[in-house]
């Protein structure tokens, strides 16, 4: 394709999405207006359910299935890079050596991690009450963890992550999510429908099938990002050219 | 007060996103997709939406450039077929 026509169809696409977008956004309720149609349904929704943070509501009960389609293309692409960045037959590893770090810096790392690791822990626990969740918390996890990197050096971070066992992790909590959608099943209601006992509002085991997929979400995100972080570190800091 | 840190957010938003295109050095250029991250995770507080700023937070502030470094040296550091095609490249 010339430069010209390439050009042509860059110009002839921008038109079309202006156009489309132009007339999608006539039709928006003006910003900020207090009228909100599908929000007020979300939150009436959440709150029968029991669920105080009306977004886990939206994410794991009332679109569970949307979310179970997104934690499927995150475990794809983590499986896909696994298979991607595996060592060529014509590279080799090399033992990556201790790397000297100021005292300070380790200082710094060593305070920090629990910190990192317990805010992650605690955003995973209240996601079905309070901003976060399986997402989020499993994302401050998954980074928290490379403080070990950042603060001391490769072969620190090697140990304080066991990434077989995450491997399996990943996989195993991708499945439970489908697993779990057959609870309803069994219940007699539709796939992914939240059939468990409710609980009490505004405590951690309110919401009934919400801080389920939300913890298991959780573990898939912590250990997806983990096993997708440790593909780039390998081929970054040990895998050499043969 | 809130009309006004909205748009405060906006205009950091489009600074960092210009900042990030206009950066040639692909390093350089995660280090500024990095605070891109970081005003869009502004802009979400801003904007009322906690969870979206925390998944941003993570996902566009650490783990996007993390990548983008990691893959920055590992390109850096062996030069092979690319370097036999081009001498001095």
């Amino acid at each position: 394709m010339s430069r010209r026509v390439r050009l042509l169809l860059l110009a002839g696409a921008g038109l079309v999405i202006a156009v489309v977008f132009a007339a999608g956004c006539a039709e928006l309720p003006p910003f900020g207006s207090p009228d909100h149609p599908y929000g007020e349904r979300a939150v009436a929704a959440a709150l029968a359910r029991h669920t105080a943070n009306v977004v886990s509501s939206v994410n794991f009960d009332q679109r569970a299935f949307d979310t179970l389609g997104e934690e499927s293309i995150l475990f794809a692409s983590v499986l896909g890079t696994v298979i991607v960045l595996r060592p060529a037959r014509d590279e080799d590893r090399q033992e990556p050596e201790p790397a000297r770090v100021l005292p300070s810096t380790r200082l710094f790392g060593a305070l920090l991690l629990p910190v990192t690791l317990l805010t992650g822990g605690y955003l995973v626990a209240h996601g079905q009450l309070s901003p976060g969740g399986g997402f989020q918390g499993g994302v401050v996890l998954a980074t928290g963890l490379h403080l070990a990197y950042v603060a001391a050096d490769y072969l620190a971070l090697r140990q304080v992550r066991p990434l077989a066992v995450l491997d399996v992790a990943d996989a195993l909590a991708a499945g439970a999510f489908s697993v779990l959608g057959l609870v309803g099943l069994v219940a007699g209601a539709a796939f992914l429908s939240n059939t468990l006992p409710l609980g009490t509002f505004n405590t951690l085991s309110s919401g009934g099938l919400v801080p389920v997929i939300n913890a298991v979400v959780g573990v898939e995100v912590a250990s997806g990002v983990i096993v997708l972080l440790a593909q780039f570190l390998d081929q970054a800091v040990e895998v050499v050219d043969r | 007060m809130t009309d006004t840190l909205i748009v405060l957010a906006l205009l950091a938003v489009a600074a960092c996103a210009t900042g990030a295109v206009l950066t040639p050095d692909p390093a350089r250029q995660a280090v500024v997709l990095s605070v891109l991250g970081l005003s869009l995770a502004l802009l979400f507080t801003v904007l009322q939406a906690p969870d979206v700023a925390l998944s941003q937070l993570g996902v566009g502030t650490a783990v996007t450039p993390l990548l983008i470094l990691l893959t920055v040296r590992k390109v850096r550091r062996s030069p092979r077929r690319g370097g036999d095609q081009e001498p001095g490249a």
